[in-house]
């Protein structure tokens, strides 16, 4: 293990994206994500790596692109104005399976909002933000620690699925400075890209420019051979396999923590940064008598319903504290599907959830 | 007829219409290409949405089909994860001038390592005939129904201005020339740029009594004038006529990705930052 450093939340995210093989960035300045392009702009260089401040958003979104089919792993960090430009080509990402990280450390929205404030208003658009049917994961880290150990598995993903991969960050998660003790390098699995020969069901082996292949990429519907085709028999097997290769993977992107859930009645699901203050209200209500727990989700999408589902079951109650008014809460309805209540608690003042506000809450159900 | 490699044969015929210019400025791009003898295999041609950047199905070595205006930030990505391939962009003039504008102004200011070639024929063709930012003043289009009451971009001035290091212009009458400004922008190691009249006769020609695409050739050679040419004649002969040839070509600014590699070389003789 390394020495203990203390480090904020953004930095955390360049190390882990350095530790995963991040070769190329591409970005544009935003609060609050600009250190990580700070960061990376004297970094990368040093690696033999490239840094690009682009004209916008959406250049930068289709350098990364344009980096990762030339075989570099590749990386944006951006936030809400400039998360809102990418999404034309996150869904490029998605039809044309190139693998690539994008962070959206949230702020206050919508439009220009808040810009220093944090807030968790993006969860919907993560998912859903570029048009059509689409794969997508998304990953919310709750710590500095987190946030380096979602990097390389963000990277990991994106590789292994050939996937665009959202890490959803907020401003405090981002700016906080915790005590952290990094992973050795290595210790984190990488992933690998699958290539011709090696590549797992549902995803297509990868050949890179430069390679000989004489390869066509589009994002236009198209046939195995990835021309562009215009049969619906080949447009509903491209679509369904795409959308399947995150679908069928559900288990394994279940990515949660539990907390004293054994014996609860009432249970919390929360993430990223409301979590910490979330555990807090449980810690507090159960020194008080109640029979409280919490569910942390650092996957968001594929949302883990199975789990939320056979919670329900155990549970009298759930309260989703989200700092949105509502994202989580109605994927957390659909899965406990009436077999407990569920209970949204929604701050859009960008201001943090307290504990003490939670409490009252947990012991009123 | 050694070009022929260029090409995707199993994917002929192409889509374009009949009397479409499109497949004139493929024929120049592979003619210049074998001219230069450039390796395919090292080669990635980048477009972007339109008519002409279904350019790239055709062509025989790595193609990247993108979205609407944005070709020239994708060969970016490209030119500076792998310096060492030749990045080629093949694109429409709504394409290049209107949504992608942006990118081509930064592209050309940063010298980067691309050749860019604008197929403009005044219109938007797939999308049905709406002017675009290269539709000259007068003309009718879909969304021009009373005649265009904008003035048109001289784009080769812009990226002149904006920094590109080659800039030249043609027409699809002018094949000869074509094909030698593309062949010499291959050549060029910055942002080179040639723009590349072609005629639309299905949207354009119609509604502007040209429905001949003939009648299209004639019309750019009648309006077409060489820099020299020009040089002769007085402001109001220039009135409504295009000016073609070459505009600019300096190798005197380094290349984008090449600096970045300097700068990579350089930070690697430091070590690594520690010992600072
Ligand atoms: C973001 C976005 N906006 C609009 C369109 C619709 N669209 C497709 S091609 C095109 C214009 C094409 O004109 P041009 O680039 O000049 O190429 P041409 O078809 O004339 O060769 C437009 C507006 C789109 N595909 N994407």
């Amino acid at each position: 293990m390394s020495k203990p450093r203390l480090m904020q939340g953004n930095e955390a995210c360049v190390e882990g994206a350095l530790e995963a093989g991040l070769r190329f960035f591409a970005g544009y300045p935003i609060t609050p994500s600009t250190e990580i392009a700070e960061m990376l702009a004297e970094r990368l260089p040093r690696v033999g790596g490239v840094f690009i401040q682009m004209e916008d958003e959406i250049g930068s979104m289709a350098a990364v692109i344009g980096a990762s089919l030339a075989g570099v792993r590749s990386m944006t960090a951006t936030s809400g104005p400039g998360f809102s430009l990418k999404q034309e080509n996150i869904g490029y990402a998605a039809i044309t399976e190139t693998p690539c990280v994008v962070v959206n450390v949230q702020r206050v929205g919508p439009s220009t909002g808040m810009p220093t404030s944090p807030a968790q208003g993006d969860v919907m658009q993560a998912r859903w933000g570029t048009h059509g049917d689409h794969p997508v994961v998304v990953l919310a880290p709750a710590s500095v620690l987190e946030t380096y150990v979602l990097t390389v598995r963000a990277f990991a993903i994106a590789d292994e699925l050939r996937v665009p991969v959202i890490l959803l960050s907020d401003e405090v998660t981002a700016h906080m400075r915790e005590r952290v003790q990094l992973p050795d390098p290595g210790a984190l699995p990488r992933g690998e890209r699958p290539r011709p020969g090696r590549a797992p069901a549902n995803v297509p082996p990868m050949v890179h420019f430069g390679e000989g292949g004489r390869i066509l990429v589009t994002g236009l519907y198209h046939d195995p051979s990835g021309f562009w085709t215009e049969k619906p028999e080949e447009a509903d097997r491209l679509l369904r396999r795409l959308c399947g290769k995150v679908e069928s993977r559900r288990e394994e992107l279940t990515l949660v923590e539990r907390w004293y859930l054994d014996d609860a009645r009432v249970a919390v699901i929360a993430y990223g940064c409301v979590a910490r203050t979330a555990l807090r209200a449980v810690r507090l209500a159960r020194e008080r008598g109640g029979r409280a727990g919490m569910l942390r989700l650092a996957c968001l999408w594929p949302f883990p319903r199975h789990e939320v589902a056979a919670l329900a079951e155990k549970v009298d109650a759930i309260v989703v504290p989200e700092m949105n008014l509502g994202q989580v809460l109605g994927e957390v309805e659909r899965a406990a599907c009436g077999r407990c209540r569920v209970i949204g608690y929604h701050r859009v003042d960008s201001e943090l959830i307290r504990p003490e506000e939670l409490v009252p809450v947990l012991e009123g159900v | 007829m050694e070009e022929l490699r260029f090409l995707r044969r199993e994917h002929l015929p192409h889509l374009w219409c009949a009397g479409c210019g499109h497949g004139i400025v493929l024929g120049a791009v592979v003619r210049a290409m074998d001219r230069v003898g450039i390796d395919q295999d090292r080669t990635v041609v980048v477009s972007g949405i339109g008519c002409s950047s279904r350019a790239v199905g055709y062509l025989n070595m790595d193609t990247l089909h993108t979205t609407h205006g944005r070709a020239l930030a994708f060969a970016t990505g490209i030119k500076l994860a792998r310096p060492d391939l030749h990045v080629v962009v093949l694109a429409g003039d709504g394409d290049l001038a209107a949504i992608g504008g942006n990118h081509l102004i930064h592209a050309a200011r940063r010298n980067m390592g691309i050749t860019c070639v604008c197929f403009n024929n005044g219109i938007y063709g797939m999308t049905s005939g709406q002017y675009s930012p290269l539709t000259p003043a007068g003309f009718r289009t879909a969304t021009a129904p009373y005649g265009h009451l904008e003035r048109d971009f001289d784009l080769c001035r812009l990226v002149q201005a904006a920094g590109a290091t080659y800039v030249a212009r043609s027409t699809t009458y002018h094949v000869h020339q074509t094909i030698e400004y593309v062949a010499r922008a291959l050549s060029h190691e910055g942002f080179s740029f040639v723009e590349v009249l072609t005629q639309c006769p299905t949207y354009f020609g119609r509604r502007n009594r040209m429905a001949d695409p003939v009648r299209m050739l004639e019309w750019f050679r009648q309006r077409a004038v060489t820099v020299a040419q020009a040089g002769r004649m007085k402001p109001e002969e220039l009135r409504g006529r295009v000016l073609i040839g070459e505009f600019h070509r300096t190798e005197e600014v380094p290349e984008y990705s090449r600096s970045y590699r300097d700068l990579i070389a350089r930070l690697s003789g430091e070590g690594d930052g520690d010992g600072r």
